[in-house]
């Protein structure tokens, strides 16, 4: 079922996009699959695996589900310190 | 206590938070911004995070510094935006009766800081580029880390 999601980019995410965020219209039933639907959009090459995820303002896992409405942040490989 | 901030970090200021009656032991790290990373020469450095998540996570870390070790008080500070050569970008300050469990507690919360708050930083070359920083060997420390501690 397709599912309306507020999606936010940050860092290196934001610039590959252009944008630093955006709602879309996806058939997505996890956080990755979300990742790699808009990963083939935007361009990016950045691996899942070196990234995080947060579900409306919490941290979350990549086979965490996701649902109608929710605001999902992709965050590229940190690098704080 | 996990703490995002803009302006400058004052480690003395800091210090003065942790210090107690019963604590024997107090230790400190602060990370700076260097004029070199992976052979290109560094100008500054700008740092971008997400802050509501940043300050949650660290109070995560914080708190699971105090659970693995008996420290008495735990503190981190993070800078955001542009900072210069030198300048103070992250700050670890934990206070316990005795040092083995402050060092502990302290490398614990940098390690994580690094492998887990929603924070990035851009460097800006002499060569006139710049590039956001992964980070992979710091996240693979971080990693051995907590396999050591699981």
């Amino acid at each position: 079922m397709s599912k309306q999601l507020t999606v936010r980019y940050f860092a290196m995410f934001r610039e590959h996009a252009g944008i630093d965020g955006e709602t879309v219209q996806l058939e997505a039933g996890t956080a990755a699959d979300v990742f790699h639907a808009l990963k083939s959009r935007h361009g990016s090459s950045e691996p899942l695996g070196h990234c995080k995820v947060a579900i409306n303002d919490e941290m979350a896992d990549w086979d965490s589900p996701v649902s109608d409405g929710d605001v999902i942040l992709l965050f590229p490989p940190v690098a704080g310190g | 206590m996990m703490k995002m901030t803009t302006g400058r970090i004052d480690p003395e200021d800091l210090r003065a938070e942790l210090l107690d009656t019963a604590a024997g032991a107090f230790v400190g790290f602060e990370g700076w911004i260097r004029n070199e990373n992976e052979g290109q020469q560094v100008l500054r450095l700008e740092y971008e995070s997400y802050v509501p998540l940043a300050i949650s996570e660290g109070d995560k870390v914080i708190a699971e510094a105090a659970a693995r070790y008996p420290v008495l008080h735990a503190r981190c500070v993070h800078r955001s935006g542009m900072l210069e050569l030198g300048e103070c970008a992250v700050w670890v300050g934990v206070s316990s009766a005795h040092r083995d469990e402050a060092f502990k507690a302290c490398r614990y919360i940098i390690d994580q800081v690094k492998l887990r708050l929603p924070i990035w930083k851009k460097e800006y070359y002499t060569s006139g580029d710049s590039g956001w920083v992964n980070c992979e060997r710091c996240a693979s420390h971080g990693l051995s880390h907590a396999s050591e501690t699981a």
